[in-house]
């Protein structure tokens, strides 16, 4: 009976003695955060995936609350309807910021640009880029092995089989980043997701000379700068004999997309055109076949 | 017998072109000759269209201290200087000339006359060889010269000669040896005088036994140099586990380099193009180059003026079997698939491997069963299946903590692997990514 009363009683009072340091501590070395740090961090969407520059959620909404404007600060997957609300937050105003999707800029399917051999080794673009410049004849152009679709934590971007390219959903798809970065050839490139999805892009990277390029793909930029003579608004630059349309200066005539030998620059999303000769028809039909001949709603995956 | 401490493998040999002669190979109808054949800086081309060269003229300069400059291996005119598909499987720059008959600059002296005394100082040993543009003959390709002028505070205490060619199917060393040993024993101790040192050794596996008797019967003249023959095991003929296995040192890791051990280590095809420059004024322009394969007619060694397309090669020894899978630059380990047949020789091309459909095959990567066999072959002493995975994991960090940098890439622990898994692949990759963090990191320095 005594032992159990010393030992309750040796234990209660240690317990009080420490439960006081403990308090003195937690007022003495408190860390003082912004409440609204915390407030911030709640409406963020929470994906730490890193699309904002910061590591992580809470190191965007501690960067949030410090920064004097929300210039230039943007959560690419909660897009402008969060930034909003963090704008309410901290009673500031919200920076417009044009939404934005990752373009895969190379059209190599199987059928227009030929395997010339088989590359056997670890499924990893990565290393594929490393061993030699692929299965086809570009040295530029997608590998295939799908390091964009690991990266992606959104299941925004998928392989087609059919194509041996990847295609971006653009409805999950949050303009992170992550694939960008993955991609060891830089064929992707976040870009404005542009009025109604529509965009103009030169699905194409191929920095070779002209007759290189053509003799590795059917529709790589070959850079005759027909496109660039053509546009009247400036929007096209001709850089390693490679086009490059600027799409904060694009105005989507697709005048660029009539002139192109190649084909290599697609219309995305534009209704259907009205009966003309075929080549043009063909083109966005090629590129993006089920999002180019119908409506940008009805693209939605089951 | 003597061989390396920890780890290797013995792969089947199949040399399978042992005892062939060396043949001298036809002239192309043009040659093709990539700038960058080397570890460094590419050369830079010091001629342009239209020019004339004969055998031996400089085309490309040193771009660099440690680059190697680049001699013409035909007479003829230079077509273009454009890019060809090379051993890497990119486009790269390339001087191009077409062939015209066969004059050689007049410097060269071609007899066959064997010449054993050299008066020349060491450093105009070095000079001579540096404009020769040798390189490591073995397949690395780093530049000779670099190799013999050790960094301050370093002193070489030995010479090491690989003759090892671990390599299953390559014999061009082998036959080097057989028919050329006085030369390589000149140009061995080229070498030694080269660095200053009294001590030289030349490393035979003794699946060589002709060569080693041949090699020990010549070397009575010559008593500081000494043959050592090796237990068979790959990779012996890796510069750190060679000095293991001749004089029991071991390199620390990088940025160690052999020196602190106080070795030098040089090819034995590098002995033979030393003497070839020093004594008889001849660049680096020709090498022996190992053509073999199973489904291959006719495996032979051939001596081939660098920039033959390998597709030359092929049709001399034999033509393309139907079933071929693959084309190898280099031995079956280390050596590198090839997108096409015409890719041209260059001064690192040990061998042209053509494997059939059925062994070209890799089998079904599996998952790792923790057997541990890559930990057990890895020569360095490195855990391969961890450093695959943090590869594949993009873990720079960790990888460089578990010395990665050691890896000599010699390819043990995939050739180990029951589960089939690429774990090379994976280590290369973070070994170049790590490499180049931590250049980056120096050069901020």
């Amino acid at each position: 009976m005594n032992t159990i009363l010393v030992a309750v009683m040796v234990l209660g009072a240690t317990a009080l003695v420490l439960a006081g340091v403990l308090f003195v501590v937690s007022k003495k070395f408190a860390v003082k955060e912004d409440p609204r740090v915390g407030q911030v961090a709640e409406v963020l969407p929470q994906a730490n995936c890193g699309g904002c520059g910061f590591p992580g959620c809470a190191g965007f909404a501690d960067a949030c609350v410090k920064a004097g404007s929300l210039d230039g600060l943007l959560c690419p997957v909660g897009g402008q309807a969060v930034m909003t609300q963090v704008a309410e937050i901290l009673g500031l105003s919200a920076g417009a910021a044009e939404p934005k999707v990752a373009v895969v800029r190379c059209n190599g399917t199987c059928e227009h640009r030929p395997r010339t051999v088989v590359y056997d080794g670890a499924v990893s673009c990565k290393i594929a880029h490393a061993t030699g410049c692929g299965e086809t004849g570009c040295a530029y152009g997608c590998l295939g092995c799908g390091d964009c679709v690991k990266a992606c934590q959104f299941d925004a971007i998928r392989m087609n089989p059919e194509t041996g390219l990847p295609e971006v959903d653009a409805d999950k798809c949050t303009a992170c980043g992550a694939c960008v970065k993955a991609c060891p050839r830089m064929i992707i490139e976040l870009r404005n997701k542009g009025r109604n999805g529509r965009r103009m892009v030169v699905l194409c990277v191929n920095k070779d000379k002209g007759a290189l390029t053509r003799k590795a793909c059917e529709v790589g930029c070959i850079g005759c700068s027909k496109c660039q003579k053509v546009c009247p608004f400036e929007a096209i630059t001709i850089a390693n004999n490679l086009a490059y349309i600027d799409y904060e200066k694009c105005k989507l005539c697709r005048k660029c997309e009539d002139e192109c030998p190649q084909h290599s620059i697609v219309a995305v999303n534009f209704p259907v055109r009205k009966p003309k000769p075929a080549p043009e028809a063909e083109a966005p039909k090629a590129a993006e076949a089920p999002k180019a001949t119908e409506a940008p709603e009805a693209t939605q995956k089951s | 017998m003597k061989t390396f401490r920890i780890g290797g493998v013995h792969p089947a040999e199949n040399k399978l072109s042992a005892g062939k002669k060396i043949e001298p190979m036809a002239l192309p109808k043009q040659a093709v000759f990539p700038l960058s054949q080397h570890i460094g800086a590419p050369a830079v081309a010091c001629v342009a269209k239209g020019d004339m060269v004969k055998v031996g003229t400089k085309i490309a300069d040193a771009g660099g201290f440690v680059s190697a400059a680049i001699f013409s291996s035909v007479s003829g005119k230079v077509a273009k200087i454009d890019s060809i598909i090379d051993a890497s499987g990119y486009r790269k720059p390339a001087i191009f000339i077409d062939v015209i008959g066969d004059e050689w600059e007049e410097i060269i002296d071609r007899s066959e006359e064997l010449v054993t005394e050299c008066a020349l100082e060491p450093a105009e040993i070095v000079a001579k060889i540096k404009d020769a543009g040798i390189v490591g003959m073995g397949g690395a390709c780093f530049p000779t010269h670099v190799k013999l002028t050790p960094p301050p505070g370093s002193k070489a205490e030995c010479v090491i000669i690989n003759a090892v060619e671990c390599e299953p199917y390559l014999t061009a060393d082998h036959q080097l040896m057989l028919e050329k040993p006085e030369q390589i024993l000149v140009g061995v101790s080229l070498l030694m005088k080269a660095v200053n040192v009294t001590k030289g050794y030349i490393g035979i596996e003794n699946n060589k036994p002709d060569a080693i008797a041949l090699m020990k019967e010549k070397a009575a003249k010559y008593p500081n140099i000494e043959i050592v023959p090796l237990k068979v095991q790959y990779p012996q003929g890796g510069e750190k586990q060679l000095i293991d296995a001749v004089i029991g040192r071991q390199v620390p890791n990088p940025p160690a380099i052999p020196i602190a051990v106080g070795a030098v280590v040089q090819n034995v095809g590098t002995a033979y193009a030393v003497y070839e420059a020093v004594i008889k004024n001849k660049p680096l322009f020709e090498r022996v180059v190992t053509v073999t394969g199973k489904a291959l007619a006719n495996p032979s060694n051939l001596l081939t003026r660098m920039g033959t397309p390998m597709s030359m090669l092929i049709e001399a020894a034999g033509g393309m079997p139907e079933n071929t899978g693959k084309i190898i630059g280099g031995g079956p380990m280390m050596g590198k698939a090839l997108l096409n047949a015409e890719v041209p020789i260059c001064k690192g091309s040990s061998g042209v491997l053509l494997m059939t459909e059925e062994e070209s095959v890799r089998g079904k990567e599996q998952n790792c069963i923790r057997c541990a066999k890559c930990v057990g072959a890895c020569p360095m002493g490195l855990e391969p299946y961890l450093l695959a995975k943090l590869g594949e994991y993009s873990d720079w960090e960790r990888a460089e903590n578990e010395d990665i940098m050691t890896c000599i890439e010699c390819g043990c622990c995939t050739f180990t692997c029951p589960s089939n898994r690429p774990l090379l692949d994976w280590i290369r990759l973070a070994k170049n990514t790590v490499g180049g963090i931590i250049r980056e990191r120096n050069m901020k320095k």
